[in-house]
């Protein structure tokens, strides 16, 4: 019944205006939002009326009528005043309830998304599949399919925004940042910057191409020869002498980092921490801060040596140590 | 009962002109001027400094507007819109809003509806003013210097690392205004806690004084947060510490926090005097008391209170956490419930009044209906699942706007208005007031409402550049802004106008209640030459007796 | 009526301000006044202290290290010196509340000053010297010691809110000195008694809260790096 009033609407704002009032939903929450979103307006819509129309009405029929008209007094009403106080709190409570549910409920990725990584920097977005392939503003996602992404930034906060999607995030340096989405309907969409970030702010923009699971495996396997990211991040870490320190086996003078994934450990302090995301990230750029019982603090720190999507790189590979690597065709 | 009095035959000698001697005619000299205690005297200062800031603010945002017809851009590069939105932004919240009727109406006022003599503090209510053009001059400076192109909200680490502008000088600015406002504030509360005339007990005060109270609450306890930031990011930014560049180990979101500890108290701030003058213009102008007093005083309060509770709303997308933003949410809920509650009740005044449309009352009018769509609108914000797809977009600017100018703004513009007889004696042109209101309300919606829809179909804020299908409301909300400012420069005109060459004033033009209408336009230095005793309700206009005595 | 008018207006005393009606509402607005004004001040200090946690928290061993490195000696002394002022200027002021000679008031004003320049230049003159030569200025060629490990990155973090925490608490105390001169000065000139001392029991709220101001700075930035604990 509300799908037949939004489409409903949605004619009737197409057919008498010349531009749309709202972006296409093209993800499984953007309807929802639309519908919270409609809802506020027509409360919106109604009190202004309300207010404009009653101060209208009471213009015209209590106009002064004589230069020294004094009016007699009117008593102060309680019961309306409570009337419009506990009335407006109720509806506010009504919003909350609605706008907080849908919120947390898209605070929680589902546990099949397929995972992306966003970098941003002044003033471009980088993007990289699992599987190896990487784009500069531009997003290639399978329709029908739960995405999650886990961002960070280079330099400066952005924030990364899919308006077709209703999904916005602040993109940070330092930290990373996540949100998913699973679109619903095929096309190539806006991808914006909505975060003030310096001179070319406003040409951080970027198109997101919502393709059918078919016409994206097909994309990916243009670029088969692409080492994954797992890949470029065992790469990295020969590379950047990881592997002398960090051997499998634990022979060597850091911990091993097989199955280490995802797992808690326990810290000097007697803590427990989740390795995760932040946690490996962590142990790259500022190694020292983190207190294991055994080990020495002697990892040298890589800050300024690896970029942030090399950084993403070694989590993947990091990752694929504990069995968990992803690929677009994992539910 | 009255208290002391002064010398009256002093005071109220003729000038060797035959006229009335009055705090503006005491002295003409510039000295007189520049080094008044005269609390009447300070608030013209303000007046035309703050005017002055004001059309330097408003010039940005025409550029803005004129530069946003073409999706490309055609009038400044984009590092110079940068510059003009950031400009734009701190000279209107900080040197125009944040004082404007505090300052002006404020200052003017206060004593006067109290029935004294004079603020508390008049030598701090000077330096504070002084302070202010100090403040003023730093933030003019960086204009002219290079400008600064971090936003208003100097989000770290652009502004402490990377920014190539005046972010230094422009941080000064604000840190320096800031003392102006605390000092301001804590006048009033003193000034009204002390100083109330005999009979005025805090229930028979105008609601404008509570307004003016509750805002004073939050220029003390909100500005030296707001000074401390400024103070953290001028020194990050010279020293490169590491206070809020996560590079060096910093925390970027810990300047979010602190800033918006300040700034969104500082909205209201913005918004409360306005209220005040409200109160004061509904019920001039239907000859009625206000409908629910202790109601609308106590909102003023909550308001208050309430305000520094709510701050990480602008934060809900920057990854604080699910539980933070519940809270955030139904705090910010819970901030609006006070301002619904006054404007249901000014509406109310209204029900068997004896209504007069002059343009005070139409500025009255207008913004209790533009600020009903801008604080309902607020409730998409505090809306945890819209705001994440509102934030950063045009619906943001566009809300605030309605608030700040369609509010705020108006009820300036009217309380000047309204006081403006009191002020300087002189009457304006009441036709040319009532055409200059509505080519303002049009101008306004015109260029505001578009925005709100731009804001939804997703075009970010701050674009110095932009899609091509946002052209058409953009294009709208330029034309809008042309009007809009042919609107602001109308009472520019006739009011500086009726200063040479209005009809006099006599001391009640309205026929309004309150203690400011019973002193000649203008006043005599002394506001009143014996301290009045106050017998009756605010806004007592159906009561005949019971009157002010004089002593 | 104008005669009487007359007649009262100078009914009243010295240092009265004629936007008042009484003196009791001279004394009773100034003092409020100056409360308001320290409010501000909680705030204005309340702001960095937040910060300060803030960073203690997430940078815990690089605080204990900066903290270690600062002179507590110094920092003792200078307390008991600060306390001590606050003594000398609560005595002033009860001196002038009982009525006792200028001259009195004077002394123990005098030093209130004295035990604040004292303060100051312990501070500036010892500490912040040495602490310069030690390099351990942010900005002013701060050196990150190798012994400091790991923590060392963030240890200039520390110094950066001990140096701005306490010049802010010292430009407090370079305010005050001149306005306690200015009491001395009235107090040279008979200005106050049991009547009328509002000026001096004012300026004892700045200069008490000036020195609350420390006592909160000197164990948070002094005595939180475990010099006692157990390491």
């Amino acid at each position: 019944m509300m799908g037949i009033v939004q489409t409903g609407l949605h004619q009737l704002a197409a057919a008498t205006l010349w531009f749309p009032l709202k972006p296409t939903a093209a993800s499984s929450i953007a309807e929802n939002v639309d519908l919270l979103y409609y809802f506020l307006t027509a409360l919106t819509l109604f009190f202004t009326a309300l207010i404009f129309g009653t101060i209208f009405v009471f213009m015209i029929k209590y106009r002064r009528r004589t230069p020294d008209e004094i009016p007699p007094d009117t008593k102060t009403h309680m019961a309306l005043e409570l009337t419009w106080t506990i009335i407006p709190t109720l509806i506010c409570v009504v919003i909350f309830v609605w706008a907080s549910w849908l919120y947390v409920r898209n605070s929680v990725p589902p546990a099949s998304a397929t995972e992306m990584f966003v970098v941003g920097k002044q003033w471009m977005w980088h993007i990289q599949h699992p599987e190896g392939v990487r784009e500069i503003n531009e997003l290639h996602v399978p329709v029908g399919t739960p995405i999650k992404l886990t961002m960070t930034s280079e330099d400066v906060i952005h924030d990364f925004y899919i308006p077709v999607f209703r999904v916005k995030h602040d993109v940070t340096p330092g930290r990373y940042s996540s949100i998913w989405f699973e679109a619903t309907e095929k096309g190539t969409y806006h991808l914006f910057c909505a975060q003030y970030c310096g001179t070319d702010h406003a040409e951080m923009i970027g198109w997101v191409y919502v393709m059918s699971p078919q016409e994206y495996a097909n994309w990916l396997a243009m670029s088969a020869g692409t080492p994954s990211m797992a890949q470029d991040g065992e790469r990295l870490f020969n590379q950047l002498g990881c592997a002398s320190c960090h051997a499998a086996d634990n022979s060597g003078r850091g911990p091993s980092l097989v199955g280490i994934y995802g797992t808690e450990q326990r810290m000097k302090s007697g803590d427990l921490k989740l390795v995760d995301e932040t946690f490996v990230r962590q142990s790259i750029v500022n190694p020292n801060s983190i207190a294991l019982p055994n080990y020495a603090p002697i990892m040298p720190t890589f800050q300024g040596q690896v970029s942030e999507e090399q950084v993403l790189q070694l989590i993947a590979y990091v990752k694929s140590l504990a069995g968990e690597e992803r690929t677009s065709n994992s539910k | 009962m009255s208290t002391a009095t002064l010398d009256i035959h002093a005071h109220d000698a003729p000038l060797p002109s035959g006229e009335r001697k009055n705090y503006l005619n005491v002295d003409h000299s510039v000295k007189s001027w520049l080094l008044t205690y005269d609390h009447k005297r300070i608030a013209i200062l303000y007046l035309i400094s703050i005017t002055l800031m004001f059309f330097v603010g408003g010039l940005f945002a025409v550029l803005m507007r004129v530069h946003l017809i073409e999706p490309q851009g055609f009038l400044v590069a984009p590092e110079n819109y940068n510059k003009l939105f950031t400009m734009h932004g701190v000279i209107m919240v900080f040197s125009f809003l944040v004082p404007s009727i505090p300052a002006t109406l404020g200052n003017f006022l206060v004593p006067m509806m109290i029935g004294a003599r004079d603020l508390a503090f008049p030598k701090l209510n000077l330096m504070s003013w002084y302070i202010y053009v100090i403040g003023a001059a730093f933030t003019l400076y960086s204009v002219i210097s290079g400008g600064v192109d971090t936003g208003w909200t100097f989000y770290t680490p652009y502004s402490s690392s990377f920014a190539h502008t005046q972010v230094v000088p422009t941080a000064i600015g604000v840190f320096i205004t800031g003392f102006s406002s605390i000092l301001t504030g804590l006048n009033f509360i003193v000034t009204i806690h002390k100083m109330r005339a005999p009979g005025l007990n805090w229930f028979r005060l105008p609601l404008f004084i509570w307004a003016m109270y509750a805002t004073s609450v939050i220029f003390i306890l909100g500005t030296p947060v707001i000074a401390v930031t400024m103070f953290l990011l001028g020194l990050e930014r010279l020293l490169h510490i590491g206070i809020f560049d996560p590079a060096i180990g910093g925390d970027p979101i810990l300047f979010q926090h602190l800033f918006w500890f300040y700034s969104h108290p500082a909205v209201y701030i913005m918004i409360l005097p306005g209220m005040g003058v409200m109160s004061e213009l509904i019920t001039a102008f239907s000859r009625k008391r206000i409908f629910g007093y202790t109601f609308v005083a106590f909102s003023s309060l909550a308001i208050a209170v309430i305000s520094f509770l709510v701050w990480g709303h602008h934060m809900f997308v920057t990854g604080q956490s699910v539980y933070a933003g519940l809270i955030f949410s139904v705090l910010s809920f819970l901030v609006a419930i006070p301002s619904a509650i006054k404007v249901f009740n000014w509406t109310a005044t209204l029900y068997k009044g004896s209504i007069s449309y002059e343009a005070p009352m139409l500025y009255a009018l207008g913004f209790i209906g533009l600020f009903t769509m801008g604080g309902l609108t607020g409730l998409f914000l505090a809306s945890l699942a819209t705001d994440v797809h509102l934030n950063g977009t045009y619906f943001i600017v566009a809300h605030f706007h309605y608030i700040m100018v369609g509010g705020a703004v108006m009820a300036y513009l009217g309380g000047l208005h309204f006081w403006w007889p009191k002020i300087t004696g002189r009457l304006y042109p009441d036709a040319w007031a009532r055409f200059a209101a509505l080519v303002i309300f049009v101008g306004f919606n015109l260029t505001f409402f578009p925005q709100f829809v731009l804001g939804y179909l997703g075009m970010p804020r701050r674009y110095a550049v932009y899609p091509l299908e946002f052209q058409t409301l953009n294009v709208m909300s330029s034309a809008g802004a042309s009007i809009l400012g042919i609107g602001y420069l109308i009472p520019l005109i006739y009011l500086i106008w009726s200063f040479k060459y209005g009809p006099s004033a006599g001391p009640n033009p309205w026929g309004a209640k309150g203690l400011e209408w019973t002193t000649p336009s203008p006043p005599p230095t002394e506001n009143f030459p014996t301290i009045p005793v106050v017998t009756e309700q605010a806004y007592d206009y159906a009561q005949t007796t019971g009157m002010v005595e004089h002593g | 009526m104008a005669d009487s008018a007359v007649h009262n207006a100078h009914a009243h005393p010295p240092g009265f301000a004629h936007q008042f009606e009484t003196m009791d509402q001279q004394r009773e607005s100034a003092t409020m006044g100056m409360w308001v004004f320290l409010v501000t001040e909680i705030l204005f200090f309340g702001g960095l202290f937040g910060s300060y946690i803030v960073y203690r928290a997430l940078y815990h061993d690089s605080f204990e290290i900066g903290s270690n490195l600062l002179n507590i000696k110094f920092g003792a002394v200078n307390t008991i010196v600060l306390i001590g002022s606050s003594l000398t200027m609560a005595l002033a002021i009860h001196a002038a509340q009982a009525g006792k000679k200028a001259r009195e008031q004077m002394m123990w004003l005098l030093l209130t000053i004295l035990l604040g320049a004292i303060f100051l230049a312990l501070k500036f003159t010892f500490e912040w010297t040495a602490d310069y030569h030690e390099h351990l200025i942010p900005g002013f060629g701060f050196v990150v010691r190798p012994e400091w490990g790991a923590a060392g990155p963030h240890v200039p973090i520390f110094f950066c809110f001990y140096f701005f925490m306490t010049g802010l608490h010292a430009t407090h105390m370079i305010v005050g000195i001149p306005i306690l001169f200015v009491m001395t000065w009235m107090a040279s000139r008979n200005k106050f008694n049991a009547d009328y001392n509002a000026p001096l029991e004012n300026t004892g709220l700045y200069w008490h809260f000036v020195d609350i101001v420390w006592i909160f700075l000197f164990p948070l930035l002094y005595l939180v790096g475990g010099r006692w604990g157990t390491h």
